[in-house]
């Protein structure tokens, strides 16, 4: 199995991110996505910096660099960045809408459906493939039992699954910035608040049971998913890459040191009482299913 | 424009028939459709019911299909586009891109509208639908705002269909995990969010209200505070020091005063929310909306919104309020 290291989802300063890929570059992730797909307004680099880092990052590191797209596309300015993005011709384009989809498609880039395309079966998946798909990240939603539904009833050869298996999942997206809303702030005038959260603020019931996140247009699970503890299972299950989605930098890092010692020697350090596994077993997300 | 209406039941069909709806989506009683809640849509004897209404009536019925297929038992969706097909619906709502390619290639004939559970958002993303599945049709995601509906509009040679009136998602449709996250049973997948079997009502002696969500709090309400449905994106939570509603308070979307400038657009089609709702509520939805359509084609320079259709709407709304949503950008 291969490692992939998501999409920063957060809004970090520009020089955050640059030495988060420094350190990623030399971890032992096999893939590495690069770009902003919650906010078209979140800039500290903007999209010709995201093709120099990728650039300098494949130099360096020899990692796949595959450049990620925005999820909820509304408008024209996001279709002229997701152009640019399709105008190259060196790194993948992981899409997370469907006008990526066809923007790819048009220009015959080979595309990752990101985990916000909304694959569920075979008969979608063999279309995309035809389309230039390489690579599909499985609905966060779906289980091991949905994966294993998929790979018996493909039609010819998969392409490759790679499953979200760490971190705050991406659960949703809205036309209103949540992040501006708590702090009283128009949408437009944000005065971008999400830089100050380094991942998300945690959305509480008034019990102070941690449901959710917000992080700017996106609702995170307010649990941290971890499926590395089933690496094995994942293993035996068709999985070809497991994505570690970015927390703190440090913590992003310990989590891709973990699946290497797991791989080495069997062993995992990496638990805590806000992390969950429901999905892959079939449950609600934000259970702890095997414990 | 068409005026595109809901309805769960037969009794929610014959009131829009008789309220003047153009057009009625249904959905067949499985998981099928995003609004699988017990008791409601239709078998087939109740679907050859309505499809018989609608011709007699002159009004089209349409047939939403529009979950997501699941892998392991995609034989059930086709079986729901085979059963549209040989029932003759007009048109079938769908989401799925592997199902919408099985019924262009089975039933060309049967004209397919993208469900809003696709959440396509742009020109681009309705040109791919276009392209591979011979969509007629588009359901837009409640995320846009009007110039952006508008530039929509312009760009795209596929017919446009928006919320008119009906629960506000305030979620991209069909890209939300928050009922599976806390319950196991989404939209995507199970046709439904926040469903009722995991809701819980706890009284308490001082009048006071709990409402549950799987065991989860979603809201407190204080004696002789109106409590609202406990759907995930509608509670009252705690960010930081404040309680409050995170997402949304309970409220209603209403885009009645934006008819003239929809319709100048070139949308093709209002839709209203709600098979889930009474025949009653659809009956004073739809006459509303009938009217106000009417008017709107009758004399456009002239229309005016009447008090009297808003107080209707206001009284059916979630919370007693409306709002235009994301249709106008003050909102998000």
């Amino acid at each position: 199995m291969k490692l992939s290291v998501g999409p920063i989802l957060y809004f970090w300063p520009r020089q955050q991110v640059l030495d988060f890929y420094a350190q990623v570059a030399e971890s032992s992730a096999d893939i590495i996505y690069l770009g902003e797909t919650v906010c078209a307004k979140r800039r500290e680099l903007n999209w010709r910096d995201w093709l120099d880092l990728a650039r300098d990052l494949a130099q360096i590191s020899g990692k796949q660099i595959v450049l990620s797209s925005l999820a909820l596309i509304e408008a024209q300015s996001d279709i002229k960045t997701l152009e640019k993005y399709c105008q190259q011709e060196e790194f993948w384009l992981e899409a997370n809408d469907m006008a990526a989809v066809q923007l790819a498609a048009q220009r015959q880039l080979p595309f990752v459906a990101g985990p916000a395309v909304n694959i569920y079966n075979p008969a979608t998946l063999a279309l995309l493939q035809q389309q230039g798909l390489k690579r599909w990240v499985m609905p966060v939603e779906l289980s091991a039992e949905h994966l294993n539904a998929m790979l018996a009833n493909y039609p010819g050869t998969m392409p490759e699954t790679e499953v979200f298996a760490w971190g705050h999942m991406p659960l949703a997206y809205s036309a209103r910035c949540f992040t501006a809303r708590q702090q009283n702030l128009p949408k437009d005038n944000c005065g971008f608040a999400c830089l100050a959260d380094n991942t998300g603020k945690d959305v509480n019931t008034q019990e102070g049971n941690t449901l959710f996140k917000i992080n700017g247009i996106q609702t995170l699970s307010g649990h941290c998913y971890n499926l590395l503890p089933h690496l094995q299972q994942l293993q035996g299950q068709g999985v070809d890459i497991i994505r570690i989605s970015p927390e703190t930098p440090a913590g992003t890092l310990a989590a891709l040191a973990n699946v290497q010692a797991f791989s080495q020697r069997g062993q995992f350090i990496l638990r805590d009482e806000k992390q969950c596994d429901g999905y892959w077993f079939g449950r609600e997300g934000m259970q702890i299913a095997n414990s | 424009m068409e005026l595109v209406c809901p309805a769960g039941s037969v009794n929610a069909f014959k009131a829009a028939v008789e309220q003047g709806a153009d057009a009625i989506y249904i959905g067949f009683n499985d998981s099928t459709n995003a609004r699988n809640f017990s008791g409601l849509n239709f078998n087939d004897s109740r679907a050859r019911w309505a499809l018989d209404m609608a011709r007699e009536k002159g009004v089209k019925l349409y047939v939403a299909i529009n979950t997501y297929a699941q892998a392991a038992k995609f034989q059930q969706w086709q079986q729901a586009v085979d059963q549209a097909a040989a029932l003759g619906a007009h048109a079938v709502i769908m989401a799925d891109i592997g199902l919408l390619a099985y019924a262009a290639q089975r039933y060309p004939q049967m004209q397919r509208h993208l469900s809003v559970q696709a959440s396509a958002t742009s020109a681009q993303a309705l040109a791919f639908y276009q392209q591979h599945t011979g969509i007629r049709r588009a359901v837009i995601p409640r995320v846009l705002s009007l110039a952006q509906i508008q530039a929509l509009c312009a760009q795209s040679s596929v017919g446009i269909e928006v919320f008119g009136f009906g629960s506000l998602c305030i979620m991209a449709e069909g890209r939300c995990h928050m009922s599976s996250y806390v319950t196991g049973e989404s939209p995507n997948m199970q046709g439904v969010c926040s469903p009722a079997k995991f809701v819980h009502w706890q009284e308490n002696a001082d009048g006071s209200m709990h409402s549950r969500l799987n065991g989860e709090l979603i809201d407190y309400f204080a004696p002789g505070e109106n409590a609202g449905y406990p759907t995930l994106c509608k509670g009252r939570f705690a960010v930081e020091d404040d309680t409050y509603h995170a997402f949304e308070a309970p409220t209603s979307l209403n885009t009645l005063e934006l008819l003239p400038e929809l319709q100048a657009a070139g949308v093709q089609a209002i839709k209203i929310e709600g098979r889930q709702r009474s025949p009653a509520y659809v009956a004073s939805v739809v006459s509303v909306w009938r009217k106000a359509i009417d008017s709107l084609q009758h004399n456009p320079q002239q229309f005016n919104v009447l008090p009297a259709w808003q107080n209707k709407l206001s009284e059916l709304s979630e919370g007693a309020q409306t709002t235009f949503g994301a249709y106008h950008r003050s909102w998000q």
